[in-house]
């Protein structure tokens, strides 16, 4: 089943054109890994997924992204409610200066929910969900900022869930963990996809090849191949594909 | 990139040294076997030692591809396809020792050079040894249309194996007193039929490499 859909997307910032013609489909309950050479538009791309772009002056999208049959970038759909649609995860963890528990309800805060045991059981939920229970039970009131790294971004993973977001962006998501927390992220990328559309943006070949069941590789703008994971690891249709993966160019 | 890429180089360049080293083993087994020559066929015994130090230097050399370097697309398939292949080669070479260990251990005295060429002897120990010759071209140019002339050849070193057994039969049943070596001369054949295969399993292999094409059980069903 589709969950996202881009067609004939162009994207410019200003005069530069930096995605030319992105036709992509991608299915409801996968992981889908954007790799690529830095500025060839996957993060660009990942951001017009939830708006986050429209931040940016000067830029322009033609083309359109539908979410659920629905073009997210027509005058009727609501920022907000897209947003609380398609979560977002970032390179660097980003919790806010509160204690554990309040980062993850602080979205359901916002959205005006006011029921504190509702709000109890979705901050443990989440925090289940996102691996990090164990660890943190004990500690709720505590500030974010005593978590280590991975913790802390796991912390950010469970803000996310708290909405009951359908849809995942992590844009290189452990690019600034160790290589414990890294495989922790993944793993919980990996139970994720059963609940949630996961999309994210990696450097890092072996992350893509491990978590995603899809990957794109993008170049100078263009999406010059998505196909099943496997396929793009074991044998790429495309020779830029190839020499990019086995590290050749880029 | 520049640690992977002198990596296959030093694996293609060991690969390379063995299989020049198999193919001799195999043609100096042959002239063994036809011509019951006992000093060639001690060279190859000896030598076997030499193929069995190639196949543990790639293979470690592979170990290492893999776990410090983590191939993907064509280097994965490269690199999967020389451990076949090494592995293969390394049969072949046993598969030559063996037949050598017949020859320098006097259990083919009694067979006569008219009988080894009616069992066309020659003709095989040729065709194999061409078949090892064309996949040897085939890694070095990537030129995978050479598997299907392998596989020709392969049918014909079967025919020659099963006609093989049924002279064999004949010749025993009129001469039981050659039993002992005749059934010895059958184990030698088997084992050049042997290498034929293993010559399909490397021409597979290439395929694979090159290709991303898997062969395996599919070119003998459409035969």
């Amino acid at each position: 089943m589709i969950n996202i859909s881009a067609k004939n997307v162009d994207f410019y910032y200003g005069d530069f054109h930096a995605l030319k013609n992105i036709n992509l489909d991608i299915e409801k309950n996968s992981v889908t890994a954007f790799i690529g050479p830095s500025g060839c538009g996957k993060s660009t791309f990942l951001r017009l997924l939830n708006r986050m772009n429209d931040l940016i002056d000067g830029t322009k999208l033609v083309g359109d992204i539908v979410i659920d049959n629905e073009n997210i970038y027509s005058r009727q759909t609501e920022v907000v409610e897209l947003r609380k649609k398609v979560g977002m995860v970032f390179q660097k963890p980003n919790p806010f200066p509160k204690s554990i528990f309040e980062n993850v309800a602080y979205g359901l805060r916002v959205n005006g929910i006011r029921d504190n045991k509702f709000i109890e059981h979705r901050v443990e939920e989440s925090l289940k969900g996102a691996a990090l229970w164990d660890e943190v039970k004990d500690k709720l009131k505590k500030s974010a900022f005593e978590l280590s790294g991975g913790q802390q971004q796991r912390l950010c993973i469970a803000r996310t869930m708290a909405v009951q977001p359908q849809i995942i962006l992590m844009d290189e998501p452990a690019s600034a963990l160790d290589p414990i927390s890294t495989s922790k992220v993944e793993d919980l990328i990996y139970e994720l996809k059963k609940d949630f559309t996961i999309v994210i943006v990696t450097h890092n070949m072996q992350q893509a090849a491990r978590v995603s069941d899809k990957t794109a590789f993008f170049y100078l703008g263009e999406l010059i191949e998505f196909d099943k994971t496997d396929k793009i690891f074991t044998a790429p249709s495309n020779e830029a594909t190839q020499n990019y993966v086995t590290g050749r160019f880029g | 990139m520049k640690h992977a890429e002198e990596s296959i180089k030093n694996i293609k360049k060991a690969l390379a040294e063995m299989w020049v080293l198999v193919e001799g083993q195999i043609d100096k087994a042959g002239q063994a076997l036809l011509e019951n020559n006992k000093d060639y066929a001690n060279d190859v015994i000896i030598r076997e030692k030499l193929v069995i130090c190639y196949e543990l230097i790639i293979y470690r050399e592979c170990v290492n591809f893999f776990a410090l370097l983590t191939p993907v697309a064509v280097d994965l398939r490269l690199i999967l396809s020389v451990v076949k292949i090494n592995n293969n080669l390394e049969r072949i070479g046993d598969f030559a020792e063996g037949i050598s260990r017949f020859v320098a251990e006097d259990k083919l005295n009694k067979i006569t050079p008219q009988m080894k060429e009616e069992l066309r002897l020659e003709q095989m120990l040729s065709e194999v040894s061409d078949m090892l010759s064309l996949c040897k071209h085939a890694l070095a140019n990537e030129d995978t249309t050479v598997a299907s002339k392998v596989f020709a050849k392969d049918n014909k070193v079967d025919e020659i194996y099963w006609e093989s057994l049924e002279l064999l039969s004949k010749y025993i049943k009129e001469n039981t007193d050659v039993l002992p070596d005749a059934l010895n001369l059958n184990a030698a054949i088997r084992r050049i039929e042997r290498i034929g295969d293993r010559c399909s399993n490397i021409a597979e292999d290439i395929v694979f490499y090159v290709e991303a094409k898997v062969l395996k059980h599919i070119h003998k069903k459409e035969e």
